[in-house]
């Protein structure tokens, strides 16, 4: 794990976008530090506008997974918008078997993410 | 010049035993080492992530499930490769289980529950997953002209 931490998180007009600094996230650890740097974002926010990019994301685990729906079930409850978008195919294709594709919104990239956000942020 | 070495379908088999505790780093140098397995028998890249994915999958449930996160325990891999087939054993300390009574992770009442993907995921991308009774050892194969089942 790199100094920097799993993932970076940066602030922009329309969304907030967090991006994952390793290429696996597989790590059971790690991923729990996502987890909860991902709740304190949602928890900080009266409506969170949640964008996760996976630029550069090689490998995924269902433990990642399971972090992913429990963070939409938070950000849902804010009345809030959670998107994932740059997703390489191989790991589009996780999402598709286990059909979370159809639970969690998946977006081509970053530009089609923020428009898809509706409403104020 | 080189003497080229043998080719994937004249090689040794790869035969290996690893006897793992849940420590990262020993996790990835047995990833390697299947990779690199694999990559001598000249599997692709889509077996690469494949496989990858299975065994990181079946360490987890290993050290999560089965030895119930008991630091003492281990989790034992034999892993062997030849041209056509790849075959794993993961097994725990545990007592076992029934993977009949894990739910289905994609029916509508189940979808939005966080955990339970692990074994479904390794059944789509693995030609077969097969858990020897009491239910503490996991045996996966691939074999190589199938590929990912998704």
């Amino acid at each position: 794990m790199s100094a920097q931490g799993p993932i970076r998180i940066s602030t922009e007009p329309e969304c907030t976008r967090v991006e994952f600094t390793e290429k696996h996230v597989i790590d059971e650890v790690v991923i729990r530090q996502i987890g909860n740097e991902l709740t304190k974002l949602v928890d900080a926010s009266p409506r969170p506008r949640l964008v996760v990019s996976f630029t550069g994301v090689e490998h995924l685990s269902s433990a990642a997974l399971g972090t992913l729906l429990t963070v939409m079930n938070r950000v849902r409850a804010k009345d809030g918008q959670l998107r994932l978008c740059d997703i390489a195919p191989q790991i589009l294709q996780i999402f598709e078997i286990t059909k979370l594709n159809k639970v969690l919104r998946i977006e081509k990239d970053l530009a089609a993410a923020k428009a898809s956000l509706g409403g104020a942020a | 010049m080189a003497h080229p070495g043998p080719t994937p379908s004249h090689r040794a088999p790869f035969e290996r035993t690893w006897v793992l505790r849940e420590q990262r780093d020993s996790i990835e140098a047995l990833q390697a080492d299947v990779g690199r397995a694999l990559h001598d028998f000249g599997y692709g890249e889509a077996c690469a992530f494949a496989v990858r994915l299975a065994l990181e999958e079946a360490l987890v449930n290993g050290f999560r499930h089965g030895n119930k996160g008991d630091a003492s325990k281990s989790v034992t891999v034999r892993c062997r490769v030849d041209a056509g087939l790849m075959q794993l054993e993961v097994q725990d300390e545990g007592e076992g289980f029934n993977p009949e009574t894990v739910p289905d992770p994609t029916a509508e009442e189940n979808i939005e529950i966080p955990s339970g993907r692990g074994i479904m995921l390794m059944r789509a991308y693995m030609t077969s997953v097969e858990y020897v009774p009491p239910g503490n050892c996991l045996r996966i194969t691939y074999r190589r002209e199938e590929g990912p089942r998704a």
